[in-house]
């Protein structure tokens, strides 16, 4: 087994698999940049060490950097978590290169599956259903009028790189098709560092189904059932489930068969995720595969009660796969809402800033896999998400009571986050019935009728503590009349005071 | 004490008084029985008639957000002078109107010339924050009179962009 982790990134992940070290007795290195040093994944390693500015190109990814922090301090292997280097071949090789572990597939695979063009092209080969469309990068404007004529809009565009709807643009018409081809190409060259972009028919409103698989270094390849990922901003997954409530046992087991098989074609080993877009008649489709652990893995762990960062280090350890495809029982139901920070009344744009305050959820089936604390500032570098909080039940009714309970508990002041969403998620009656696909957020209402109603209710209980605030503030800032300090002015009450002093007036 | 309160843009006359060991509370005349606590920094668990509220205190650049659970409400403990001033903004079809960023982030691409057309949700600029690149779109149709930004420019929230005429 390792002795030392290199952790080669931040937030939420760094954390998880710090904590994963932690259990397995493995001592744990945080990376951080200029900004992070005060980041929680900092706080809670073993050893950590600087590597560069804020910008990630110069610090989470810079790949000579984390290997010279890796040999310096004597790591023997590396877990990249999801984003930054975790899909990139070239360090899965610099590390092979220097002979330090790096905990995930070969950058065989990541290279296979890495660029979304390949994978389709050997997808083709294995005989696996994917969506029509090009299985090479877009030349020209021109090609791809071509090809969307042929097989008819809507069709998206899609980063060959891509992954977390970066690169990604939906188009209607061939008159979007220009500025959506540019546009996809600058954010996949910002994003990815390759401006290469493929075009494939657009499945209206699909689900979205991903298989968990995971496979030792002998050949071992066995699947840990489905998340249902349907529920997307933006293509940005923004609330999780396991299982899908669509996928009926025989589906899981066709649908598992196949992500096996897509592993095996790309001689894969360690944790991975197949991805597909499933139709409303239960069709489902090759989407890709993602070459490393996925943000939502904590679904899957609740209901198989396996731990899927510790399986991925003692694979990588050398270790044979523990259980065999019949001993992985699915059990129960999970849940993951990711909180970003981001203001879901305007627009969700980006909320960056400091944490005035955070209340976290406890209590039956609730797990948090945060990345902050209260006091810390989030940082505008980096993705915005700040936690996920997963909830666990003995079935999908219980699991969205509790999560609902769960997310009542959970309060971040200081920035805004999106945990209102979940409320107007959690009470709609389609999500309740599991009719979901990837059109449902645009098409939930904006308005909340029962928060709309909670609010009128309770809004003499907002005068009355806005009140007492004052009156406490006024009497811990030396008495109620005025306590003679030197700022002390005639005819100011004391709350003006105090009102003042803060800005507030 | 009296204070008087705005919640969002209501207006409530309140009598306290916490000093005899136990709390009075009169909301606009009327007497409401009512127990209040800090049981942390700006957290307030009140018990009013009976029932539990946990109300907290966020403090931003205008003004109080009170939550009552999980709803908030803006809120004002200032004199009515300084809630006229706010509605002299320019909301309305006429006039200039700002595009402002709604974010900290860079400037990746300007989408306009100054002095050009713009039509009302066309995007102006684009701005980027935390990975995502954001459109920031004309409220109004009109002409692009200024550009205040360059490519590449840093911005913080609240920061003028463009103003459309």
């Amino acid at each position: 087994m390792f002795k030392k982790i290199l952790v080669a990134n931040r937030g939420e992940i760094a954390v998880r698999v710090i904590r994963a070290c932690r259990e397995l007795g493995i001592a744990s290195v945080a990376v951080f940049s200029n900004v992070d040093r005060a980041a929680l994944h900092v706080l809670k390693a073993d050893e950590a060490y600087a590597i560069g500015a804020a910008a990630a190109s110069e610090s989470y990814l810079d790949i000579p950097k984390i290997l010279e922090v890796a040999q310096r301090c004597g790591a023997d292997a590396i877990h990249p978590g999801y984003g930054f280097l975790s899909e990139n071949a070239k360090f899965a090789q610099a590390c092979a290169d220097a002979k330090v572990k790096f905990i995930g597939p070969s950058a065989a695979s990541t290279e296979m599956m890495g660029s979304k063009t390949r994978a389709r092209q050997e997808m083709e080969k294995a005989g696996v259903p994917f969506v029509p469309g090009t299985s090479r990068g877009l030349e020209s404007i021109d090609q791809a009028k071509k090809v969307a004529a042929e097989i008819g809009y809507p069709v998206m565009l899609k980063a060959a790189a891509g992954g977390g709807g970066k690169g990604m643009r939906m188009v209607r018409a061939a008159s979007e098709l220009p500025s959506a081809l540019e546009a996809a190409r600058s954010e996949a060259q910002r994003a990815f560092g390759d401006s290469e972009v493929y075009l494939e028919k657009a499945i209206l409103n699909p689900r979205h189904i991903e298989m968990q698989v995971i496979g030792d270094e002998y050949g071992n390849t066995i699947y840990l059932g489905e998340r249902e990922c349907s529920l997307q901003r933006r293509h940005q997954k923004v609330l999780e489930e396991a299982p899908s409530p669509l996928v009926d046992p025989e589906m899981r087991r066709r649908m598992g068969e196949v992500a096996v098989r897509v592993a095996r074609a790309a001689a894969y080993c360690n944790a991975g995720t197949v991805e597909f877009l499933v139709d409303a008649e239960k069709n489902f489709y090759f989407l890709e595969m993602n070459t490393r652990l996925q943000v939502e893995h904590p679904v899957t762990e609740m209901i198989t009660g396996l731990d899927l960062v510790a399986l991925q280090i003692r694979i990588a350890a050398g270790e044979k796969l523990s259980l065999k495809q019949e001993e992985v029982l699915v059990r129960g139901h999970a849940m993951e809402c990711r909180i970003y920070a981001e203001d879901p009344d305007n627009n969700y744009f980006p909320s960056p800033g400091r944490i005035e305050m955070l209340t976290e959820p406890a209590g039956p089936g609730v797990r948090l896999d945060s990345g902050v604390y209260a006091g810390w500032t989030v940082p505008i570098e980096y993705d915005p998400l700040l936690a996920k909080l997963i909830v666990s039940g003995q079935d999908r009714p219980q699991t969205i009571s509790r999560l609902a309970r769960a997310l009542q508990e959970f309060f971040v002041a200081g920035i805004k986050t999106n945990v209102s969403l979940f409320r107007r998620v959690l009470a709609d009656e389609d999500f309740l019935a599991g009719k979901i696909d990837t059109g449902f957020l645009e098409r939930l209402p904006a308005s909340d009728a029962g928060a709309e109603a909670e609010k009128k209710r309770n809004a003499d209980v907002a005068a009355i503590g806005a009140a007492v605030f004052v009156v406490l503030d006024s009497a811990t800032r030396g008495g109620s009349n005025g306590g003679g300090t030197a700022d002390a002015r005639a005819g100011v009450s004391s709350w003006k005071k105090a009102a003042r002093a803060e800005g507030l007036m | 004490m009296i204070c008087k309160v705005a919640i969002d843009g209501t207006g409530y006359r309140l009598e306290l008084d916490g000093e005899s060991g136990g709390w009075r509370c009169r909301v606009n005349g009327q007497e409401v029985q009512m127990d209040a606590v800090l049981a942390q920094p700006n957290v307030l668990s009140l018990v009013i008639q009976g029932r539990v509220y946990q109300v907290r205190r966020e403090r931003r650049d205008s003004g109080w957000r009170i939550w009552v659970g999980d709803i908030c409400y803006a809120t004002e403990v200032s004199d009515p002078k300084s809630l006229r001033s706010r509605k002299l903004r320019g909301d309305g079809e006429k006039g200039p109107r700002q595009l402002l960023a709604p974010m900290p982030g860079k400037v990746i691409r300007l989408l306009l010339s100054e002095n050009s057309p713009v039509e009302a949700g066309q995007g102006v600029v684009i701005v980027e924050a935390m990975k995502m690149q954001n459109e920031i779109k004309s409220p109004k149709k009109g002409t692009l009179r200024r550009l205040a930004v360059v490519e590449g420019a840093a911005v913080n929230a609240g920061d003028v962009l463009a103003i459309v005429e």
